[in-house]
């Protein structure tokens, strides 16, 4: 456990800005990964008086505060019932409810932790960070980032009709993932995301083929990199990444017949898997720069 | 630096530095119960509620807590004493160290969920570790214990 010199909750995100700019003082948000650093500290900056703590739901966009906890991210109605219990799955398998009280959003997400299962997970819904100084990005050019001293506020999803799945797996319960694989479609367009590679997730973008879905998957997890560390191997990674992204295809096309079938008619037209040609790009999205190879 | 806080009902003050850790101060104040563990926010045994909500001592910051209510075991000592019992009778509690984290939880998760089925309740209690059971009486107790009559 670390030491600190002194605690300040703040008043105002300034207040806290000014604060971060000296290298030895350090921004608090659950404290879960934090508190396993050694050494001194200058303050210690608490944003838990800002009211970030919550989850707004407007009929645009979620807007996450960076305070908020895990469990919020888990239990929220609105969030889950979007995006088809991707926040609960995502968040669920970390540790126990009370690791989930505590961690926060914002220090999932700053983070940018190669084991986040949070940063897999919203990589590939319309996802954008808004920093105090740093405007609102998109958060896979933020995943992509170099670690700075600007603040993340708030996490803000849009609702642009993606429909997302998720999945990983563990050694163990409430360990690290071995791999941890997120999908979305939206009209012609798959999102994929691939985290604990061991690296940090990240966004591929990738056009909806003719292809079978396991061809398109076997593409999706061969433009990622995988390692080895002590929960396995880079080669095992690789294979796992490729079947998971397989099912959660799979899943996006039963929920889209599923759909069809309660609504009494045909599957829409723009969610069919037909043949992407050349030059009719699909609509990338706002979600930051379509990547091929991570 | 100083904070005032509740504790188990009662208006305490404690002195603290900017970094210790909500586990230190409740047990310097005589609460016992809560468990030093893992101190790694793994293992559950340093479980309290914080507004009513449980959270990990070990990685709460005290200095968080100013003007907040915490209770540990020692503030729901009829309702622990009632799950307890469920625990000894089905073999639940063997060392005993983990047995007060997992009673915070239980309690607080009887508190949300609605008639949890086993898997709920599996996942609610992920966090507390039990090296001695192996799981199988701790959830047997506590499925008598959520089924029993009130």
């Amino acid at each position: 456990m670390f030491r600190a010199k002194e605690y300040k909750k703040v008043e105002s995100l300034e207040e806290a800005y000014e604060l971060n700019q000296k290298r030895s003082n350090v921004l608090v948000g659950g404290m879960m990964w934090l508190k396993m650093g050694r050494g001194q500290k200058g303050t210690l900056i608490d944003l838990s008086g800002l009211g970030l703590d919550q989850i707004q739901e407007d009929d645009k966009e979620f807007r996450i505060g960076c305070m908020c906890s895990l469990r919020k991210l888990e239990t929220h109605k609105g969030l889950n019932e979007y995006f088809d219990n991707i926040f609960r799955e995502c968040t669920r398998h970390i540790v126990g409810t009370q690791f989930r009280n505590g961690a926060t959003v914002g220090g999932s997400i700053f983070g940018r932790f190669g084991f986040s299962d949070i940063l897999a997970c919203m990589l590939v819904t319309d996802a954008w960070v808004e920093l105090y100084k740093g405007g609102t990005i998109p958060l896979a050019e933020f995943a992509a980032r170099a670690y700075d001293r600007d603040i993340l506020v708030r996490v803000i999803i849009r609702k642009d009709g993606r429909k997302a799945a998720y999945i990983t797996q563990r050694n163990s319960r409430t360990d690290f993932p071995v791999i941890a694989c997120g999908v979305a479609r939206k009209d012609g367009t798959y999102y994929f995301s691939v985290g604990a590679r061991p690296a940090k997730a990240a966004l591929v973008v990738r056009p909806v083929t003719g292809e079978s879905l396991a061809e398109q998957a076997r593409k999706a997890a061969e433009a990622y990199n995988y390692g080895d560390n002590m929960r396995a191997g880079g080669e095992y990674r690789r294979h796992l990444a490729q079947v998971y992204i397989r099912r959660l295809l799979e899943r996006l096309e039963q929920t889209d017949h599923k759909a069809g079938e309660d609504a009494g008619r045909p599957e829409p037209e723009s969610q069919k898997s037909g043949p992407w040609v050349a030059g009719q790009e699909p609509e990338a999205g706002r979600s930051g720069p379509a990547q091929e190879g991570v | 630096m100083e904070i005032q806080f509740v504790l188990n009902g009662r208006r305490v003050t404690a002195r603290i530095t900017p970094s210790t850790v909500l586990l230190d101060v409740v047990r310097e104040k005589g609460c016992y119960s809560v468990k030093r563990g893992c101190e790694t926010s793994n293992c559950g045994l340093c479980t309290v509620w914080l507004d009513g909500m449980p959270v990990l001592s070990c990685s709460t910051l005290a200095a968080r807590v100013e003007g907040r209510e915490v209770t540990t075991l020692e503030g729901v000592s009829r309702q622990a004493e009632e799950l307890g019992l469920f625990l000894a009778q089905e073999g639940g509690e063997q060392c005993g160290f983990c047995s007060p984290g997992l009673i915070m939880n239980v309690l607080a998760m009887e508190r949300e969920l609605d008639h949890p089925d086993q898997d709920a309740v599996r996942e609610y209690l992920a966090g507390n570790l039990c090296r001695c059971t192996g799981y199988a009486s701790q959830l047997r107790a506590i499925e008598k214990y959520l089924g029993r009559e009130v």
